[in-house]
Parts: structure tokens; C-alpha cells; sequence
């Protein structure tokens, strides 16, 4: 059973109960990513407060559950932190996923997104933990303009 | 579960790929065939052969090698001639894909001016005219005709397709100013067998030409172009246990020869000035640069080792195979088949979702837990998912060498991917 040690029961849980989805009010900046090669997409809000901290991270989209999962896994580890240790998170992630399989995953920095160290080894399916987190840098970059 | 004369266990021997296994042990169950094929010790030992011992470029060189390998070349065109009952051999063209042919027919079609004062008028496209698809085309049967509306200015419509997955010939989708109707044989989703009959007789009575796309449809039932009366006919060795990079263009002699060349260069040509051609006759005005010579002789092995089993029997066997994963299916919680329900005009190509599971999470467990492959997104047909509100499917398709015990194995692991997602 190789490929159910992609599908960590972490990441079942969050497919199944979502965090922080849904588009809400009010919002700096909105992005809509698309992943052509499986039809799976992602609209994505970020409100940053006057203090330099995420407010909030709202989504909505469709997709497979390695997509679903990492959109309310990133809802977890954004909000209510600053929006500079927030990119060194998607940085650490992006490391991660990009990594084939060989890079070792900082639990210090990624928090429950380790949980997805296990999908690095599917190249087909990287894009897919990647979308809602691309989508969110793209996002961060647009409310600071 | 075989007809007469038809023994799976032998057939499965000639394929290679049936004796290994996958990485864990996993047994392998093939029910991606649609996509494409895999092929028999037969087709492989025959173009190894040809390129260690009879290799040279056809058509042009004078000596054994190349002779050889021309007599080869031009030998797999007499297989796949009398396989479609080609009225003539002249009429079969090598191609890169089946795409390649359905390309070299639409840049037919054009302004007069563009192709030269003796232009056929049947090919003259322009604002107002109108070309003719359907919903349910892979995307290499609706691009390039997208590309020649655009070039050209003529229209592009297409007919829908029923909630059961059949074409819908309703309404004047058709009318006197249709140059061209381009439809699948059989669809890539649906694994519906398209009514051309029906289809012809009202392009015909339009004056309209007709292709068909029999990619899924040469490859699993008895096809001749002959009887089915149309005008153009692509498909692709890979889907019919040959190798990839090899196609076919069927098209009546004279429609053929009433049309501009597709690419320019060599062998393509009778003669050549510094500021004019005139051009090779059928087939090879079709055929610039060196063809694909190894891959259209593994072309012709396939067509040898299907014609040795049986294209009847081939059917057959799919048929029951088909009718076996209908029952099978229907019996799965939260399946909804996309395409026809019963047997009536259909192939062995089975696509569905599975209520609130993702078919990427479908494929992904079907393969790193059991070993089944099966191909899932939107196949190439993103229209037809769009007229089905879903964004992609799951996709089971057949062919010789399949048995009901892997379609048992698909369906144990569809219901293991239901309780991974409970």
C-alpha cells in the first residue's frame, strides 16, 4: 500500500472537515489559481492587518483531496501570523514538495504541513499540495502593491 | 468468460508487460487501453528485427537496405489498406497520429485563392460556411477545426450530446452552407458508437464531405471504409497494439488527389524548380521526410496480429467484458456511469465519478494499491465534461486481453477507495 502513506489520516481530515473555507469579507487582495493539468482550482482572499499580521485566509475551489487539504492546512498555519514568518512557511513547503522525496521536513516550521512530506514522492501530484499555497504568495505579494 | 475460439489465457501470453510486476509486489491490471495500448511479443520482434537487419530510408535508396526496408514500409500500407477495406492502397497515409490526419484534412479547406486556380470547390472555406463537430470530440477532433474557422472565417457549430451520453441529432445543426462534419466513430468517454449512417445521410444531403475519427473504434471492431460510405477516416497505431508515432489517413482516392499537399519536402514531391513544384501522386504527396519507417512496419504487424485473432472475435470478447463491468458497477455506492447504460451501440470504454471523491484520489489508490491503472481527468474532452458539469472522470477502458477477474480487481479497489474517503 505505497500510496496511502501519501494519504496521511491528517491530511483525510482536513479534505473531509476544511478549515477556514469559504470567500469572506473583507479582503486586500483575491487571486484565482487553476492547475491545467487536473482542472482543479482555488479563489483565494488574504486580509492583512495593520499590525503586519494575517487576518485572515478565505478559499473556495475544487479538487482532489491532496488540493483540499493543503488550502485549509495553509488556513491553519497563516492566520494570526505575520506575513513575513508566514512566507518563510511557503518557502519551507515549497522546499519540501519540491524535494522528490529527500528532503528532510522542519516539523519546527511546517507545523501539521509534514503531513504532506509523503506526496513529494508523486511528482504528478506536487502541483496539487502546491496550488492553494501558490496562490496565497501570489495573493500577499498583490495586497502590499 | 470467452467466445469461440477466443482464448484470453493464450492471448495474454503474447504480451510481455502481462509477466512482470509492480514495485511491492502488486500484480498488474491494465484498463487504461483507451489511452493506449500495449503490444504483443509479435509487433516488438518485428520492428526489432527490422531495425538490426533491414534498415535503410524507403524510397530512395538503390541497394538491399533500402529495398528491403521499402518493401516493408509499403507492405505494412497493403496490411492496413485490406484491414480498413481501403478500396485502394493508395488511399491509406501514413501519419504521425491520428491528429496529424485530422490536421492535414482541415488545412485543406480555404480560400480558393490560397491553394491555385484549379481549387476543388468542395474544399472552399470561407466567412459563412460552416463546420460541423459535436460535443462529445477529444480535443484533437475540435482544435484543429477551431484553428481553420479562425484562419478561414467560416463557422464552427457542433451537435449536443444526450443526458445518456448520445449524440443529438436534433435541430438543423446542418444546413446547405456545412462544407465539412468531422465526429467520432466512437467516443474516448463515453464509449458511445456514434450513428454515421445517420450522420452521412444528412451531411449528404447538405453536400457536405464527412470524417470520422475511428481512433477508439478501428482498434476494437470490425471497421471498412468502404461500407461506411464517408468520406475521410483517422486513426493511430498505438490504440491497436502498435507502436506509437504512426497514424493513418484514409480518404477516397479523388478527394485526395483534388487536395493541396500538407507538409512540403522530400519524397513528397515529382519534380522541384527554384520557384514551383508539382507534387508526388497519392499516397506520398501525403508523406514528407523520411516517415516513420520502423514504427508504420510494427503498424503492420499489429494489423497482422489482430487480423489473425479476429476483429469479430475481438468485439465479442470486449462485449462481454463490457457487459460484465456494467453489472459490476451498478452495484458500487455513489457511481455514476457517464455515458450509455447498456450494450446498444457501445464499446468497452467505462467512465464515471464516485460521489465526493476526487477522481485524481480515485487513480492515485487504484494504482498504488492494487496495481490497476486507469486513466483519470477529462481525457481530452473537456467540452463533453463541461456538458456534464463535472470536472473530470474515471476512466476504465478494455481491450483483447483483459478478463472479467481484473475488472473484479477494479471494483474491490473502488471500494477500498470509498472507505479510505468514509
Amino acid at each position: 500500500m505505497i500510496g496511502e502513506s501519501m494519504y496521511q489520516e491528517l491530511i483525510l481530515e482536513h479534505y473531509k472537515h476544511p478549515q477556514g473555507r469559504g470567500l469572506r469579507e473583507p479582503y486586500d487582495a483575491e487571486v484565482h489559481h487553476v492547475n491545467p493539468t487536473c482542472g482543479d482550482e482555488i479563489t483565494l482572499r488574504v486580509k492583512v492587518g495593520d499590525s503586519g499580521k494575517i487576518e485572515d485566509v478565505s478559499y473556495d475551489g475544487q479538487g482532489c483531496s491532496i488540493s483540499q487539504a493543503a488550502a485549509s492546512v495553509l488556513y491553519e498555519l497563516t492566520t494570526g501570523s505575520t506575513v513575513e514568518e508566514t512566507l518563510s512557511v511557503v518557502d519551507e513547503f515549497t522546499r519540501l514538495m519540491q524535494g522528490r522525496g529527500q528532503v528532510e521536513a522542519d516539523e519546527e516550521v511546517l507545523g501539521d504541513a509534514v503531513a504532506f512530506a509523503g506526496v513529494a514522492k508523486f511528482p504528478a501530484r506536487v502541483k496539487c499540495a502546491l496550488l492553494s499555497w501558490m496562490a496565497y504568495k501570489d495573493a500577499v505579494v498583490r495586497s502590499a502593491r | 468468460m470467452t467466445s469461440a475460439g477466443f482464448d484470453v489465457d493464450r492471448i495474454r501470453k503474447d504480451f510481455p508487460f502481462l509477466s512482470r510486476e509492480l514495485p511491492g509486489g502488486r500484480p498488474l491490471v491494465y484498463l487504461d487501453s483507451g489511452n493506449s495500448s500495449q503490444k504483443p511479443a509479435q509487433v516488438i520482434e518485428t520492428m526489432r528485427e527490422h531495425l538490426a537487419l533491414h534498415y535503410g530510408n524507403v524510397g530512395r535508396a538503390m541497394h538491399v537496405l533500402g529495398s528491403e526496408s521499402t518493401e516493408a514500409y509499403e507492405g505494412a500500407r497493403d496490411k492496413v489498406a485490406a484491414f480498413v477495406g481501403a478500396p485502394s492502397r493508395d488511399e491509406v497515409i501514413f501519419t504521425k497520429n491520428a491528429s496529424e490526419a485530422l490536421n492535414l484534412v482541415a488545412h485543406a479547406f480555404g480560400p480558393h485563392l490560397w491553394r491555385g486556380a484549379e481549387g476543388d470547390p468542395r474544399f472552399a472555406l470561407g466567412p459563412g460556411d460552416e463546420i460541423v463537430i459535436s460535443e462529445m470530440e477529444h480535443h484533437s477532433n475540435i482544435v484543429p477545426w477551431q484553428l481553420l474557422a479562425q484562419r478561414t472565417g467560416a463557422t464552427l457549430k457542433w451537435f449536443g450530446v444526450t443526458d445518456e451520453g448520445r449524440l443529438d441529432l436534433s435541430g438543423d445543426v446542418i444546413t446547405e452552407r456545412t462544407k465539412i462534419v468531422s465526429i467520432a466513430h466512437q467516443s474516448n468517454v463515453l464509449g458511445t458508437v456514434n450513428p454515421v449512417a445517420e450522420v452521412l445521410r444528412l451531411a449528404r444531403a447538405a453536400g457536405a464531405l464527412v470524417m470520422l475519427d475511428a481512433s477508439q473504434s478501428v482498434p476494437h471492431h470490425p471497421v471498412n471504409v468502404a461500407e461506411l460510405g464517408v468520406d475521410f477516416v483517422a486513426f493511430t497505431g498505438h490504440k491497436m497494439v502498435g507502436p506509437s508515432g504512426i497514424g493513418v489517413l484514409w480518404g477516397r482516392r479523388e478527394l485526395l488527389e483534388a487536395m493541396p499537399p500538407f507538409l512540403g519536402g522530400g519524397e513528397m514531391i515529382e519534380a522541384v524548380w527554384m520557384d514551383h513544384s508539382t507534387y508526388a501522386p497519392v499516397p506520398h504527396k501525403f508523406e514528407a521526410g523520411t516517415p516513420p519507417i520502423v514504427e508504420a512496419i510494427g503498424l503492420g504487424a499489429a494489423v497482422d496480429y489482430l487480423t489473425e485473432i479476429g476483429m469479430d472475435a475481438i468485439e465479442a470478447h470486449e462485449r462481454s467484458l463490457t457487459a460484465y463491468a456494467l453489472d459490476a458497477l451498478r452495484e458500487v455506492p455513489g457511481l455514476r456511469l457517464i455515458g450509455p447504460d447498456s450494450l446498444d451501440l457501445r464499446g468497452g470504454t467505462l467512465s464515471f465519478t464516485l460521489e465526493g471523491i476526487h477522481p485524481h484520489d480515485v487513480g492515485q489508490i487504484l494504482d498504488d494499491s492494487f496495481g490497476v491503472a486507469v486513466r483519470v481527468g477529462h481525457h481530452c474532452a473537456r467540452p463533453l465534461h463541461l456538458r456534464f458539469g463535472i470536472p473530470a472522470t474515471t476512466r476504465a477502458s478494455f481491450y483483447l486481453y483483459n478478463t472479467t477477474g481484473e475488472i473484479d480487481a477494479l471494483v474491490r479497489g473502488l471500494h477500498h477507495v470509498q472507505k479510505v474517503f468514509a
